[in-house]
């Protein structure tokens, strides 16, 4: 019998028969949804002497918060960083894949670029909640162009930028408008930084330290201001050293203001990181780890030669190489697969591995509020998976998106 | 047909140290295996809990509201309008236990009580020198309890209710019938004043001796204090009492 309809006569779905992650362990417990959101069953028995519509079968599931990606650049052939006329199909085609590696809401991430790519390509995209045709947008991350020449990676050097003054009109010269960037990487260590620092963090958006060559004064500097995350940790930075530790030294520093948590990304492919230095960071900070992919255009492709923008991709097993050569062009692992990999090689639990990849990057974007967890009033953004962190069904708003052989 | 059914979540809990495999909690998850089993269903059953604390908020882990959803309703099929629990957050305390009076009688009385005793002979929150006839009403409680309760909240006793609302030991005796769960050493002496002595305020469950429906469910060691002439009158009857209890479906497959 349904609820007497007090406070809503939306319908209720009550998961059964799996185990759900809440409290930072997995516990045998029903997962109640209302609206869209995760709802408390005992003030819906006790206030509105409710109980569910329909349950569900999970088949003894574990069920996650569904993942957070916050760098990926593409996928599926989609650059998110080519100025094409319809950027919106391209991230909406990757926004649909990543469903079935249980990924429920992303950052389309740009790489460092001229400023008319990011005039054409900002504007036509919109944060946006996900559904049935894909994951929900949560906002740009804009990787570059105020990064060091010196850690460019693969950023196009010719479209590497330092701030003038430091004030709003580099930003807004550079990329236009701000609405609905989620997240800025840049170096620290470039001249008049800390007040971009500080403005971008007024204005909500997460800014990151990466492609940098700041020792871990500059970085804690840029934390004093709000910088909140480490983008790739490792890559593209100095190496950890004994007596400047780098912006590596920012897991274990004493000068993070209290009451806030540094966050740094690992891409967990067991390519671009070694497992030692995957596990080294992890045991000086756990909670601090996100795991993102870092996919750039080739991941999700079959192996094999793919043209792709400028150049040619090869596809071999979880490596993609610059064709005829032994360079690595990028990742292309999905997130389920570096969730399966992180805690394999961590030897970390099966709840802190799903964190990871959940609330630690709602955490960092401030969102917790409502997504990455399974407390009441959150988001019904859900993974279900078996024992083997294998993507069972996605859901989104409590409503099935994606099912593994459907 | 309704069956009323009372006493749920008695105060024996909040007054033991807590003992492996509490009395209630036991009994609970053997309805709770019979339910699964598909041999017994609570569709009709109407419940009335006999206690609650005053003040606590209701989704507070140790309110009884939280016990009563946590260890039975959430793994049941009970309707939750035939769940009642006193509400000790409720604006006018006598009007709510009145009202529950009144909801009892709208049920056609309680049919079945099922509660245990505390160390000092209470049943439900009727301390000594609680009314034998008293009824649904707020109580202070005794400062043996709140200190034995503060163990449920992280042992700061300021954070320790000290005042509940209770059923009165008039309102159980107008069950049908009684069955009262008396398990530990720790009850014994209880026990005792119970039934081999006689009927007095100061040990609140002796009351039931002029009930004419009652059983005592205990387990060996809540007899230690008993006459060995008691005890061995009841072990004798034993096997005949075996008897009567008829074996559920799942049971009797197995043999």
């Amino acid at each position: 019998m349904p609820s007497n309809k007090s406070v809503s006569d939306a319908p209720i779905s009550q998961f059964i028969n799996c185990r759900i992650l809440r409290g930072h362990t997995l516990q045998r417990e029903d997962l109640w949804v209302r609206d869209g959101k995760i709802l408390d069953p005992e003030k819906l028995f006790f206030d509105e002497q409710g109980f569910a519509d329909r349950l569900v079968d999970c088949g003894g599931s574990i069920v996650a918060p569904g993942f957070i990606d916050v760098q990926i650049n593409g996928g599926y052939g989609v650059d998110f960083s080519q100025p094409t006329e319809d950027v919106a199909a391209g991230v909406s085609l990757v926004a649909k894949k990543v469903l079935e590696h249980g990924v429920t809401s992303f950052c389309p991430t740009l790489v460092t670029s001229p400023p008319a790519v990011y005039h054409q390509v900002l504007p036509q995209v919109q944060v946006h909640d996900g559904g049935p045709d894909g994951a929900g947008v949560l906002g740009f991350h804009l990787e570059g162009p105020f990064i060091s020449p010196e850690k460019k990676g693969a950023h196009p050097e010719r479209y590497l930028r330092t701030f003038g003054s430091g004030g709003m009109e580099d930003l807004t010269e550079v990329y236009g408008g701000l609405d609905g960037v989620a997240m800025v990487t840049l170096a620290p260590e470039l001249p008049h930084s800390q007040s971009v620092v500080r403005m971008l963090c007024q204005k909500g958006i997460a800014v990151s330290l990466g492609h940098s060559v700041a020792n871990l004064s500059q970085a804690e500097d840029a934390v004093q201001h709000g910088a909140s995350f480490i983008t790739h940790l490792f890559n593209a930075m100095l190496p950890f050293h004994h007596r400047d530790p780098g912006i590596v030294g920012l897991l274990t520093s004493d000068r993070i203001p209290a009451g806030r948590t540094v966050f740094y990304g690992m891409i967990a492919d067991g390519i671009h990181t070694n497992p030692a230095a995957l596990r080294i960071a992890h045991r000086a900070h756990p909670a601090g780890l996100v795991l993102v992919t870092d996919a750039i255009a080739a991941m999700g492709l079959p192996p094999g030669r793919h043209p792709l923008g400028q150049q040619v991709i090869e596809i071999q097993g979880l490596h993609a190489y610059v064709s005829g050569t032994k360079t690595l062009s990028g990742s292309i692992a999905t997130m389920d697969m570096c969730v399966r990999h992180f805690k394999q090689a961590s030897g970390c639990s099966v709840e802190e591995a799903l964190e990871a990849a959940s609330l630690h990057p709602a955490q960092l974007l401030g969102i917790s509020q409502k997504k990455g967890n399974l407390d009441y009033g959150a988001d019904a953004d859900l993974v279900l998976l078996d024992d083997a962190l294998r993507v069972r069904t996605t859901y989104i708003s409590g409503e099935e998106v994606w099912r593994k052989d459907a | 047909m309704d069956v009323s059914f009372s006493g749920f979540h008695c105060a024996s809990l909040t007054n033991s140290p807590l003992p492996t495999g509490s009395t209630p909690l036991g009994c609970y998850k053997k309805l709770i295996e019979y339910y699964k089993n598909g041999e017994i269903s609570f569709e009709f059953v109407k419940t009335f809990n006999m206690d609650e604390y005053v003040g606590l908020p209701r989704d507070h882990p140790e309110s009884y509201h939280s016990f009563m959803w946590n260890n039975f309703f959430k793994h049941v099929d009970i309707r939750a309008e035939n769940a009642h629990i006193l509400d000790g957050n409720a604006a006018d305390l006598q009007a709510e236990c009145s009202s529950f009076e009144d909801k009892i009688k709208e049920a056609g009385g309680i049919e079945l009580f099922v509660g245990g005793i505390g160390p000092d002979g209470h049943i439900a929150f009727n301390e000594p020198g609680s009314s034998l006839v008293s009824r649904t009403r707020v109580k202070t409680l005794a400062k043996d309890t709140i200190m034995a309760n503060a163990r449920f909240f992280d042992g700061d006793l300021s954070k320790v209710p000290t005042m509940a609302l209770t059923v009165g030991v008039g309102t159980v005796m107008d069950a049908k019938e009684v069955m009262v769960l008396i398990t530990g050493s720790h009850k014994a002496f209880a026990l005792y004043k119970a039934i081999e002595e006689g009927v007095n305020h100061m040990w609140t469950v002796s009351a039931f001796q002029q009930h004419p429906q009652t059983i005592f469910v205990c387990d060996e060691d809540a007899t230690l204090e008993l006459r060995v002439k008691t005890v061995k009158y009841f072990q004798g009857m034993m096997h005949v009492h075996n008897m009567l209890v008829e074996a559920l479906p799942s049971q009797q497959k197995k043999n």
